[in-house]
């Protein structure tokens, strides 16, 4: 065996040694490509949902029904911008720049959550968002607070804590809609009835069918699966719809009791492919908008270079260093 | 799971080249309370150390979590090498530890 063999088998098992150990992997350790590419890949998507999930929000700022309602919503999707943000930085200790991603993102080459390519078409639609699509994106994110790299790891524990403000303003939305008038319940309901397949949907393909989730929870970046998820946000959610008065639009929903689960009917992975490939009832507006965006902004990054450049002697690194040094002291 | 978007079959996964950003990078530090520590929060890109710390106040003490922001350079941070930890963190002085010393409790409190 060679010395640069030894050394390659040495990282390796300090790697799956850490693993093992349950200890976090961070920026400057060795790590396999493939769990490299692999996190690239989880992070820099999980950095365009947030992102993206701005747009369907984002419709109902201007007609939300108070002025309260739509301060916390303006703060929501404000919220969701910051969570794109810790998580483009958490992608960028693995060697990829957020211009890149940004790029990938603009070009379809790199996708994003398919629950935001549906369209919010009342006020009840961004309480069911709260509630079902905040609720079941805290199932998952409450286990990747447990994820092995650690730098996603810590960007997950903040998005929790302000996640569950999500949930619970949008749920608050639902319990004034289904204790309104008639048309307000008939309102909430319709928004449930759209938003509960995809919300399930949103947990991924059965674990039968998904080839990655296996390497996944080897590599402890997955600590549990799609389907374990996914009951568990089912089995979360049917009491909360009980005590709203809505129905869930499944007739094969029920508890069984063997299980100490609720048994629930099967989802339509065909629709859930055709958004996955782009063919959503909102997929192009999304990306367009957000083009739109980044090419309006243009001149605002433009002008805040030439800015930067005029103040140049205060963003020199030694001085702004030798400053916090001396705060510090 | 959610927000990670399955493969569709057959289509390879994005390659990344690493191309450097435009903006320079900064870490962020924030001062909780007056007489705790700066404490690194994070990271952002900004053009200069203005705009840094104002957009550090927006993505990251959007709930009250500071009352003082510093940005410095991320290029202006040292770090030690991880594979120099055992050599630099060793663990094996537990006398430097009060624990290490056994004091009789009729001593009391010490």
């Amino acid at each position: 065996m060679t010395t640069a063999d030894e050394q390659d088998r040495t990282t390796q098992l300090r790697f799956d040694a850490l693993i093992e150990a349950d200890e976090k992997i961070e920026p400057r350790d060795w790590m396999p490509d493939g769990y490299r590419q692999t996190m690239i890949r989880q992070i820099a998507q999980h950095a365009h949902s947030e992102v993206i999930g701005q747009q369907p929000e984002g419709n109902w700022i201007t007609r939300a029904p108070t002025l309260q309602r739509k301060a916390i919503l303006i703060a929501k999707v404000q919220d969701e911008a910051g969570h794109g943000l810790y998580l483009y930085s958490a992608a960028e200790t693995l060697g990829v720049g957020r211009d890149e991603l940004n790029e990938l993102l603009h070009t379809g080459r790199q996708k994003y959550s398919s629950i935001f390519n549906y369209p919010t078409l009342s006020w009840a639609d961004i309480g069911t968002i709260g509630w079902l699509v905040d609720g079941a994106a805290i199932t998952n994110q409450v286990m990747l607070t447990r994820t092995s790299y650690g730098p996603y790891a810590r960007a997950m524990v903040r998005i929790c804590k302000e996640e569950s403000f999500h949930q619970r303003q949008g749920f608050e939305i639902m319990m004034q809609l289904a204790a309104g008038t008639d048309a307000q319940k008939a309102m909430a309901q319709d928004a449930l009835d759209r938003w509960w397949w995809p919300s399930l949907a949103m947990f991924g393909p059965p674990d039968a069918d998904s080839s990655h989730t296996e390497q996944s929870v080897a590599w402890k970046i997955k600590r549990e699966t799609n389907d374990d998820l996914r009951q568990k946000f089912v089995d979360m959610t049917v009491p909360q719809a009980a005590y709203l008065g809505l129905q869930i639009p499944d007739p094969d929903l029920r508890w069984n009791e063997e299980r100490g689960h609720h048994d629930f009917g099967d989802i339509d992975w065909d629709d859930f492919w055709e958004v996955v490939k782009g063919n959503g009832p909102c997929n192009r507006e999304r990306i367009a908008n957000k083009v739109r965006a980044w090419e309006d902004g243009e001149w605002v990054r433009e002008a805040a270079v030439a800015h930067a450049r005029r103040q140049a002697p205060s963003v020199n690194p030694t001085e702004q260093t030798d400053h916090a040094m001396e705060v510090a002291r | 799971m959610s927000y990670d978007v399955p493969r569709i079959e057959g289509e390879p996964d994005a390659t990344v080249t690493g191309q450097p950003d435009g903006y320079p990078l900064w870490e962020v530090f924030v001062r909780a309370a007056r007489g705790l520590n700066h404490v690194h929060s994070g990271s952002l890109h900004a053009p200069d150390a203005e705009t840094a710390a104002r957009n550090a106040r927006d993505v990251y003490t959007r709930r009250a979590e500071g009352v003082s922001i510093w940005v410095v350079p991320s290029t202006a941070i040292h770090a030690s090498d991880p594979d120099d930890q055992d050599v630099w963190f060793d663990s094996d002085k537990p006398y430097r530890h009060p624990t290490f010393y056994d004091i009789p409790e009729e001593v009391g409190h010490m």
